[in-house]
């Protein structure tokens, strides 16, 4: 058992015993990665932090409807991700919610507090940036796997059993998933 | 190269109040209420785990801000009263060994020694390196201090009732004056602990029983008057051929 796992395995036990008591471990445990994952798929950080406080609010309504022994059984990082995914898609269904553009978000928070950063540290994060930019240019379809895989260093079943399609598929669109995030990066630097 | 960047990408981290603000946003926050005690009234916090602080401050504003300080968890005033069981707990009626705290901002080697104060009866006192021994760490008397200084929840957690081994009180985390205060108000006759303990008595024993305790224990106090014998030292004590008492255990046994 990985150490990830066995820090899933413990939080899923502290929740069974407890969920009011030990819910703050699995925030604490997993904050970062929720965020990173909601950034990811998202793009830029005001968003990312309202879409991962909701999934943990969702979380926790949701514990509070299982039992103990379902509480024990969860992965809770696979399942927060999951939560993550659904309001996601539902966002992407729902034109209201619908922001700005993903170039003009870039330029507002690149603009942030440029002059105190080192210049090494402004290039990096405008390459993260760009980056993030451009996978918000791919179709969720291939946005999550990509992340998934190469953000997140899961492994194809994981993908396949957190998205509900086959491993081979997966692979496949992370396969095509990279191809159109590379194209998208040449066109942004042209 | 894409693939090493979208490693990096991982490396985000969330704002440092998010896990607040999700507590908040859920309900699970620590709440807080003013109770009296025989320092006057003091505000007391607790979570889902048990009591969590005791502090003494001038108004809300102030406990919030100082509680926001030392435990980065948001707070928010009680809607109803906390339970009849710790309200009498803090006035001193009640049973502070049956609450639940929560001391999830100790260390491991503080929270023994908070649990280990917990067994000093009212009226008692006992020497920081009676719990430096009772927790199996006998050198680290000076870190016992430290670790009662830093008692998130005096007055449940009777921090107040360990005192130096030459009789003088020592620190108090809500001020050394108020340790006597305390001492007083649970019935202790502070002026005759310490007259005892600057004439070098540490221990008392019974001549009829051979046993000998912590002068404060309520077994040495039951000890006639024509029975009580002084000892400066445990190895006085036992060269004397007498045992440690069982209840006090003011020597290993």
């Amino acid at each position: 058992m990985s150490a990830s796992e066995r820090a899933g395995r413990e939080v899923a036990e502290a929740l069974a015993r407890d969920l009011d008591a030990h819910f703050e471990k699995l925030v604490t445990t997993y904050e970062h990665r929720v965020f990173g994952f909601a950034l990811n798929l998202v793009g830029d950080r005001p968003a990312a932090e309202e879409l991962a406080q909701e999934t943990f609010v969702a979380a926790y309504r949701a514990l509070c409807g299982y039992g103990p022994e379902r509480r024990r059984e969860l992965s809770p990082r696979a399942w927060l991700y999951a939560i993550v995914l659904n309001r996601v898609r539902n966002r992407a269904r729902s034109p209201a919610r619908r922001t700005l553009s993903l170039d003009e978000r870039c330029g507002a928070s690149l603009a942030a507090d440029p002059r105190e950063q080192p210049a090494a540290v402004v290039e990096r994060r405008e390459s993260a940036e760009a980056l993030r930019a451009a996978l918000g240019r791919l179709a969720l379809k291939y946005r999550a796997p990509v992340v998934l895989r190469h953000v997140d260093g899961r492994s194809y079943a994981e993908i396949a059993a957190m998205l509900g399609r086959p491993a081979g598929t997966i692979k496949a669109e992370v396969h095509r998933g990279l191809a159109q995030l590379r194209k998208e990066l040449r066109r942004s630097e042209a | 190269m894409i693939l090493a960047d979208l490693r990096r990408l991982g490396e985000a981290r969330a704002p440092d109040d998010f896990a607040a603000n999700v507590l908040r946003a859920v309900g699970l926050v620590d709440r807080y209420a003013l109770l009296e005690s025989p320092l006057g009234p003091v505000y007391v916090a607790w979570s889902g785990h048990g009591i969590s602080a005791v502090m003494r401050a001038a108004s809300d504003a102030a406990f919030e801000a100082a509680f926001a300080a030392r435990f980065a968890r948001p707070l928010l005033r009680a809607a109803e009263p906390p339970r009849q069981a710790l309200a009498r707990a803090l006035a001193g009626r009640g049973e502070p060994r049956r609450l639940a705290y929560d001391l999830r901002c100790c260390t491991p080697f503080e929270r023994d020694v908070l649990v280990k104060a917990l067994e000093i009866p009212r009226g008692q006192v006992r020497p920081y390196a009676w719990i430096a021994r009772e927790i199996g760490k006998p050198k680290a008397v000076r870190a016992v201090g430290g670790a009662l200084a830093r008692n998130p929840v005096p007055l449940l957690i009777p921090c107040h009732r360990v005192v130096r081994s030459d009789g003088t009180l020592g620190e108090y985390a809500l001020g050394a004056g108020r340790k006597a205060d305390m001492l007083a108000a649970e019935g202790l006759d502070v002026g005759q602990v310490e007259r005892e303990a600057q004439r070098g008595v540490r221990l008392r024993g019974s001549r009829t029983t051979k046993i000998f305790c912590f002068p404060t224990c309520a077994d040495a106090r039951r000890i006639a008057p024509q029975h009580a014998v002084a000892f400066g030292s445990e190895r006085e004590a036992r060269a004397a051929g007498y045992r440690p008492c069982r209840r006090c255990r003011p020597a290993a046994a």
